[in-house]
């Protein structure tokens, strides 16, 4: 079902319409729960990536200009099921792929996803869709370069959250209805979600990164992955010596 | 058919379908009420068609709800920021659509069913498999999308030459509008050229579609009474011998 489009593979039928273009640039996602670390992490690595050389690009999850106001504000108030709710993620995560992803990946960039396709799987799961359907959905989508999960246990992730933004209606799953207490609710919903991201780290094949140990360790672990990968990556997708035809 | 155990913010989950590969499109719905879709390209009169139906239905004391493609207040700011930015790409435009379209069958569609009643529907997923796969998207990706739709107890679907139905939206007002054009497909920079041109595509898919999944053809090149005569009677047949009966038998709530 997937097709190659110059050294990048889609995940599923991908984006037929579009021209098929060199992309050499690389596509790193960092996967994980809310509060875990992941922007305080990504916030590291783009100057030392930069000072090793590597144009940097981001993009994380709901900040397309497309969608983000929307989201927010059906978030805010509108009732929506999980199928409304998916399609919304799902159409910010299009045009932020076309938009912002594809053509940083043609200029040659690395982009640091801060979550990707993975984290819809996962919430969409615990929230009852079909995975099929998801993943189906999620088909427009270019398969990653690296997946780098960071993972962490509830009762490591608990303190942390209540010492930084504190328990938020959505990261708790109040909307699933698991309860009525707010720390109940969030330990039950994030219990869930980081199983589920456990399951796809072994089917998706990312590289598990131990959060629970000091924020300097961490990234000195994903630094090392990082560069493991952009020594060994296809020289191909580091755009020497490319385009054939 | 899902279990139902997640509830989202209060709202049911829809249904999806428990094999991901099937689609919801492609057996009859289980509820009391019956769903009336039409389908066509702009200016092939169905909404015309749907209206003088709907008036017809009420005069009979049918309860009926009405609901039209593409009009959730949920997208309304995306879909005008995208259309006027031109920022949408086939696949956005696609997916804000699958959002509206969720949205209307949670608060629009669903209940009314639920509750025996009678929904026509300007426009179904039909419309986002022809037009989306029109401007590119992959079909099976957009019937995978609309896999949690619900099949219609009838669809009607209007079918009428591109000259005509150009000449009918061209007569009602200044110009063609960017989108139902093709504009954004980049097919011609003459907008009647583009409409042509997308719009024939769309029509041969709409061909395909009711081939595909039974929709029930009326020429629309005909006298608007004369259309609705037809429309009115494979209505009576197809859809209200069988509702009013079990309504007799008092299955309705």
């Amino acid at each position: 079902m997937s097709e190659r489009i110059r050294g990048k593979t889609w995940y599923g039928h991908g984006l037929p319409y579009l021209s098929q273009k060199r992309l050499p640039g690389h596509l790193i996602a960092i996967e994980g729960t809310d509060g875990v670390g992941r922007s305080t992490q990504i916030d590291l690595l783009r100057p030392w990536l930069e000072l090793e050389g590597y144009a940097v690009s981001n993009t994380g999850w709901t900040r397309s200009p497309l969608l983000s106001e929307t989201i927010n504000e059906a978030k805010a108030g509108h009732q929506l099921t999980v199928t409304t709710f998916s399609l919304l993620y799902a159409a910010d995560f299009a045009d932020r792929l076309e938009h912002e992803i594809l053509p940083a990946l043609q200029a040659g960039f690395i982009v640091i996803a801060d979550r990707y396709m993975y984290t819809a799987f996962a919430r969409n799961t615990v929230m009852g869709a079909d995975p099929k359907w998801t993943r189906d959905v999620f088909g427009v989508a270019l398969q990653p370069d690296l997946v780098l999960y960071l993972d962490i246990d509830v009762a490591t992730l608990i303190p942390r959250v209540v010492q930084g933004k504190g328990m938020d209606h959505w990261e708790s799953g109040m909307h699933l209805a698991l309860g009525t207490d707010l720390f109940d609710s969030f330990q039950r919903y994030q219990t869930r979600l980081l199983e589920e991201y456990r399951r796809l780290a072994s089917e998706f094949g990312f590289i598990t990164i131990d959060a629970r140990q000091p924020i300097d360790e961490v990234q000195a672990e994903l630094r090392s992955h990082i560069m493991n990968y952009l020594r060994t990556a296809d020289p191909a997708r580091n755009g020497i010596d490319y385009d054939l035809k | 058919m899902n279990s139902g155990a997640a509830v989202f913010n209060g709202t049911p989950n829809l249904s999806s379908p428990a094999d991901g590969r099937s689609s919801l499109l492609l057996s009859p719905h289980p509820y009391p009420g019956r769903l009336i879709a039409v389908e066509g390209i702009d200016g092939s009169g169905k909404s015309t068609q749907l209206m003088l139906l709907e008036r017809w239905l009420r005069a009979r004391g049918y309860p009926v709800i009405f609901t039209e493609w593409n009009s959730s207040r949920l997208v309304r700011r995306s879909m005008s920021r995208g259309k006027k930015k031109n920022l949408l790409t086939p696949t956005t435009f696609s997916l804000l659509h699958a959002v509206d379209f969720a949205d209307r069958l949670t608060y629009q569609i669903l209940p009314p069913l639920k509750a025996g009643m009678i929904v026509l529907a300007d426009r179904y997923a039909f419309t986002a498999f022809a037009r989306d796969v029109a401007r590119g998207v992959h079909p099976e990706w957009v019937r995978a999308v609309y896999s949690f739709a619900l099949r219609p107890d009838l669809t009607l679907y209007f079918r009428v030459p591109i000259e005509i139905s150009l000449e009918r939206l061209l007569a009602g007002r200044a110009k063609l509008k960017y989108h139902e054009a093709g504009m954004d497909v980049g097919l011609s920079a003459d907008p009647a050229e583009s409409f042509r041109l997308f719009q024939s595509r769309v029509l041969e898919i709409y061909d395909e579609l009711t081939r595909e999944f039974g929709l029930r053809m009326i020429d629309a090149t005909g006298e608007i009474p004369e259309q609705q005569r037809m429309f009115r009677e494979i209505v009576q047949s197809v859809v209200l011998r069988d509702y009013d009966r079990q309504r007799a038998k008092g299955n309705h709530v």
